[in-house]
C-alpha cells in the first residue's frame, strides 16, 4: 500500500516537472479546454441549437470524431499484437506506450459521447442499478465494449509500469491471458462501433456488410499512422529511443491496412454507382453533391487525394523507410482517414433523409472549439500518461530512487 | 386560481356523441351507423379513467412559488415511467401538473391512463382523397404543443405532406434523360418522375390545393409493430404501448438520437433547445406520454394523440380532414372504420420491405 502511494506521488511529481517547452505546450492546451467546457455549459443551456445538427442531420462533427477515435483506439492493438503474438523486440519494448493511447482515445470517445448527447445530465439512465441497461441497443453494447477496453487497458498498462517501477518481475499467469483478451477486445470495440451504424436499413449509406472490416482496415491504418508520428516525436525530444524494427513494421501495417481500406472504398464506389439506386443517393452527395449542394464534394476528394498519395508514399521504400519523409506519409494517411470515416461517413448518411429531403450540414464555431478542445484534452492526457510510462522505462520513476526531471 | 376542468376533454365525456361524430366530409363514411356505437364502448373505459386523472389539477394549481425548481429536482430523479408504481406515477404526475399549471399559468392536466384491454389502434389514409392542404399538420402542432420558432429546427411537425409529381410523358421528352447507360441504352425513353417524390418539394407553398400537376402522400410516425426505434434505443425510453403506439418518456430520454437514426420514415424530431410554446396556444388536455410539454434535448414524436384517443376520441389530424381521408380505430374491433378499410379497400404498407409492420395503412378507393 505504501509502495502504491509512492508510485502515484512520484508518477504525479515526475510528471508535473518538465521544462518551459512542456508548460507551454499543456498551457496551450488547457486553454483549449476551458474553451470545450465553455461551449459544453452553451450546449447544455442553449441547447443543440449552438451546433450545425437538426431533425435531418442529427449526427455530426462529434458523432464523426467519436467514430473514428474508436478507430484510433483500436489501432493501439498493432503495437501489442506483434509485441506479444509474435514476441517482436522493439515492440515489446513500448507495447505499454500503445496502452497508453488506448486510454487516451477510450476517454476522448467519452467525451465526445457527451458533446453529442442532448441530455448528458442524464446518461446515469444507461447505468444499472439507477438506469436501464439495454441489451437491445448497439448503443449499449457499444458503451460496454468500450468501458470494457478502458479498464483492460487501464489494468494491463499500468500493472506493466508497477512492476517496472517496483522492479519485481511480472505476473504471467494473468497477465498474458489479459493481453490477449484486450487484442481481442480492442477488435470488438470498432466492429461493435460499425454494427451501430449498419444496422439501421434506414440509412442505406451504412447499411451494408462490409462496414466492420472496413472500420478495421481504416483503424488500423489511421491508428498506426498516428502512432508512427508519436514515436518519432518521442525519439527526438526525450531520452528514450525506439527501435526503427519497430516503426518499419508499424509503417508496412500502415501500409497494407491503408490498401485494402482504399480497396474497400473503391469497391463500394463501384458497386452503389453502377445500379444507382435511390440507396446510393448519400454516396452520390458524397462524391458528386446531390440536388445543387456538394458541401461535403471537396472534402471526398481531399481525402481521396491524401489516402492513394500516401498509400503510394508508403509502397515506396525510399519514404517508407526514410524518418524524415515518413512522418509526411502519416500525416496524409492520418487525415485522410480522418475525413473519410469521419465526416465523409456519418453526414452523406443523412442525406438525403429516409423520406428524401435533401438538405445540407455546417459544423457550427461551437462544434468546432468542442472538437477542438476535446481533441486538446486528449493531448493533454496523452502527454501526461505517456510522460509517465517513459519515466518508467527509462528508469527515471523508480521505487527508492532519486526522483528525476525529464528533459 | 379558480380550479377548472380542462374544457375539451369534459365536453367528451358529457356529450360522447360528439366524439363519435367523425368530422369527416364525405358523406359515405357518415352513412354507416355501426362502427359509431363500438367504438364508443372500447373508448368508454378510457373515459371513466380520466375523471380520477383530472381530480385535484386545481387544487395543487394553489402554491407555484417554487413549484419549477421543487418539480425538476424530483423529475431528474424520477424512474422509467414504464417501471413506475401505480403511486409513483401519480407523484411523477402531479409534480408535472404543478410545474406545467405554474409555467403556462392555467390548469395543466397531466393524463397517465394506461392502455385499455381489448385495443389494437391502427390507422389509414386515402391517398387518393388527400389534397395536400395540410391542415393535419398545423392541427397536430396546436394539439400537441410542438414547437414553433422561427430559428431552425426550433419548428417541429411530426406530420410531413410529401408532394408527388403527376408527371407527363411527352413526345418531347423522348430520348433525353436517364438511363443514359454511356450509349448502350439509346432511345425509347422519356424520363419523367411520375409517382415520385422529387428532392426539395416537400415545403411546397402554393397558392391553392390541389395543384393539378402534383399528389400528395402525408406521413408520420407509423407506429410500427416491429419498431427499430425501439430497438436501438440504449434506456428503453420508448416502447410500444399495450394498445400499439410507440411512445417516448421524455423525462428518460438521452437524446442520443439512435431512434432518429434508426427511423425509416422520418418520424422523430429533436428538440435542440427548449421548446418555443406561448402560454395562450399551450394546450393545457395532456398525456404524459403524449403531447405534455417536452424540455430541450428530447426526441419526440406522433403518438395518436393518446390524450385523445384514450377517451374516446379522434386524433387531431383525423378530426381536421375535410376531405375524410384519415380513418382511425381499434384493429381488434371488426366494426371499426379502419377494420373496415382492411377489409374492403386495397391497402399498403410504407417501406413494407424492410418488416416493421407500420399500423398506419394507406388506402385508395
Amino acid at each position: 500500500m505504501k509502495a502504491l502511494i509512492r508510485f502515484a506521488t512520484d508518477y504525479v511529481s515526475y510528471v508535473l516537472k518538465g521544462g518551459m517547452k512542456f508548460y507551454a505546450w499543456m498551457g496551450a492546451l488547457a486553454l483549449l479546454m476551458v474553451a470545450m467546457l465553455y461551449v459544453f455549459y452553451l450546449q447544455n443551456t442553449e441547447g443543440l441549437i449552438v451546433t450545425g445538427m437538426t431533425s435531418q442531420i442529427h449526427e455530426g462533427l462529434y458523432f464523426a470524431n467519436l467514430v473514428f477515435l474508436v478507430g484510433v483506439a483500436a489501432g493501439a492493438v498493432t503495437i501489442v499484437f506483434p509485441a506479444y503474438v509474435y514476441h517482436h523486440e522493439g515492440m515489446h519494448k513500448v507495447s505499454v506506450l500503445g496502452e497508453m493511447l488506448a486510454i487516451t482515445a477510450v476517454i476522448m470517445v467519452m467525451m465526445f459521447v457527451f458533446a453529442h448527447m442532448g441530455r448528458p445530465d442524464r446518461l446515469w439512465h444507461m447505468i444499472p442499478p439507477w438506469g436501464i441497461y439495454s441489451l437491445s441497443s448497439m448503443l449499449g453494447w457499444d458503451v460496454l465494449v468500450l468501458t470494457g477496453y478502458l479498464i483492460l487497458n487501464i489494468i494491463c498498462g499500468f500493472y506493466y509500469l508497477w512492476c517496472k517501477y517496483t522492479g519485481q518481475p511480472i505476473n504471467q499467469r494473468w497477465f498474458i491471458p489479459l493481453v490477449f483478451v484486450a487484442i481481442a477486445w480492442a477488435l470488438s470495440i470498432h466492429t461493435v462501433t460499425a454494427f451501430l451504424i449498419a444496422t439501421m436499413p434506414a440509412r442505406p449509406m451504412w447499411h451494408h456488410t462490409v462496414m466492420p472490416i472496413r472500420f478495421i482496415a481504416t483503424a488500423f491504418a489511421a491508428g498506426p499512422a498516428l502512432i508512427i508520428l508519436i514515436f518519432l516525436i518521442i525519439r527526438n525530444t526525450t531520452k528514450f529511443w525506439i527501435e526503427d524494427s519497430a516503426i518499419r513494421l508499424l509503417a508496412s501495417i500502415v501500409t497494407w491496412c491503408l490498401g485494402i481500406a482504399i480497396f474497400l472504398t473503391f469497391s463500394e464506389v463501384v458497386i452503389e454507382l453502377y445500379a444507382r439506386t435511390e440507396h446510393a443517393n448519400g454516396l452520390y452527395y458524397l462524391m458528386f453533391g446531390l440536388h445543387g449542394l456538394t458541401r461535403l464534394v471537396p472534402w471526398f476528394w481531399s481525402a481521396v487525394v491524401l489516402m492513394i498519395g500516401a498509400f503510394i508514399l508508403f509502397l515506396t521504400p525510399a519514404v517508407r523507410n526514410n524518418m524524415t519523409l515518413l512522418p509526411i506519409a502519416c500525416a496524409m494517411a492520418f487525415t485522410g482517414i480522418w475525413i473519410e470515416k469521419g465526416m465523409g461517413l456519418i453526414v452523406p448518411g443523412f442525406i438525403p433523409t429516409p423520406i428524401g429531403e435533401v438538405t445540407e450540414y455546417f459544423p457550427s464555431f461551437v462544434e468546432w472549439l468542442m472538437t477542438l478542445g476535446i481533441w486538446a484534452f486528449g493531448f493533454f492526457i496523452l502527454t501526461i500518461l505517456l510522460k509517465g510510462a517513459i519515466g518508467i522505462l527509462l528508469g527515471d520513476i523508480k521505487l527508492g530512487g532519486q526522483s528525476a526531471v525529464a528533459n | 386560481m379558480t380550479p377548472a376542468q380542462p374544457p375539451s376533454l369534459d365536453s367528451s365525456q358529457t356529450q360522447p356523441s360528439c366524439s363519435a361524430t367523425p368530422a369527416s366530409a364525405n358523406p359515405a363514411q357518415c352513412g354507416s351507423c355501426a362502427p359509431k356505437t363500438s367504438r364508443r364502448d372500447f373508448l368508454k373505459a378510457g373515459g371513466m379513467l380520466s375523471l380520477s386523472s383530472l381530480m385535484g389539477t386545481g387544487a395543487l394549481m394553489t402554491h407555484s412559488d417554487d413549484a419549477h425548481a421543487a418539480a425538476e429536482w424530483g423529475e431528474h430523479f424520477q424512474k422509467n415511467y414504464r417501471l413506475m408504481t401505480e403511486q409513483e406515477k401519480i407523484e411523477a404526475r402531479d409534480r408535472l401538473q404543478r410545474r406545467y399549471s405554474a409555467e403556462y399559468g392555467k390548469p395543466v392536466s397531466v393524463d397517465i391512463t394506461g392502455a385499455q384491454p381489448g385495443v389494437l389502434m391502427g390507422y389509414a389514409l386515402n391517398i387518393r382523397k388527400c389534397i395536400g392542404c395540410r391542415r393535419c399538420v398545423h392541427a397536430c402542432v396546436a394539439e400537441n404543443n410542438q414547437s414553433r420558432g422561427t430559428r431552425p429546427g426550433e419548428k417541429i411537425e411530426w406530420i410531413q405532406v410529401l408532394r408527388m409529381e403527376r408527371g407527363k410523358f411527352e413526345a418531347e421528352k423522348m430520348d433525353h434523360g436517364y438511363p443514359e447507360g454511356l450509349g448502350i441504352q439509346v432511345g425509347g425513353n422519356a424520363y419523367t418522375p411520375a409517382g415520385q417524390v422529387l428532392e426539395g418539394q416537400f415545403h411546397y407553398n402554393p397558392e391553392a390545393v390541389p395543384e393539378k400537376d402534383a399528389t400528395y402522400m402525408p406521413i408520420a410516425c407509423m407506429q410500427c409493430e416491429k419498431p427499430p426505434c425501439v430497438k436501438v434505443c440504449p434506456v428503453r425510453t420508448t416502447y410500444r404501448e399495450g394498445d400499439g403506439p410507440v411512445v417516448i418518456d421524455y423525462n428518460w430520454c438521452i437524446g442520443c438520437r439512435m431512434c432518429m437514426g434508426a427511423c425509416p420514415y422520418w418520424a422523430r424530431r429533436i428538440n435542440v433547445t427548449t421548446p418555443v410554446l406561448p402560454k395562450a396556444e399551450m394546450n393545457p388536455v395532456t398525456h404524459y406520454l403524449g403531447n405534455r410539454p417536452r424540455m430541450r434535448g428530447v426526441v419526440e414524436k406522433c403518438h395518436w394523440c393518446l390524450q385523445r384517443t384514450r377517451h374516446g376520441r379522434y386524433p387531431a389530424c383525423v378530426e381536421v380532414c375535410p376531405v375524410g381521408a384519415r380513418k382511425f380505430g381499434n384493429l381488434l374491433d371488426p366494426e371499426s372504420e379502419v377494420s373496415k378499410v382492411l377489409e374492403r379497400k386495397n391497402v399498403f404498407r410504407l417501406k413494407a420491405d424492410l418488416n416493421t409492420f407500420p399500423k398506419f395503412f394507406y388506402f385508395y378507393d
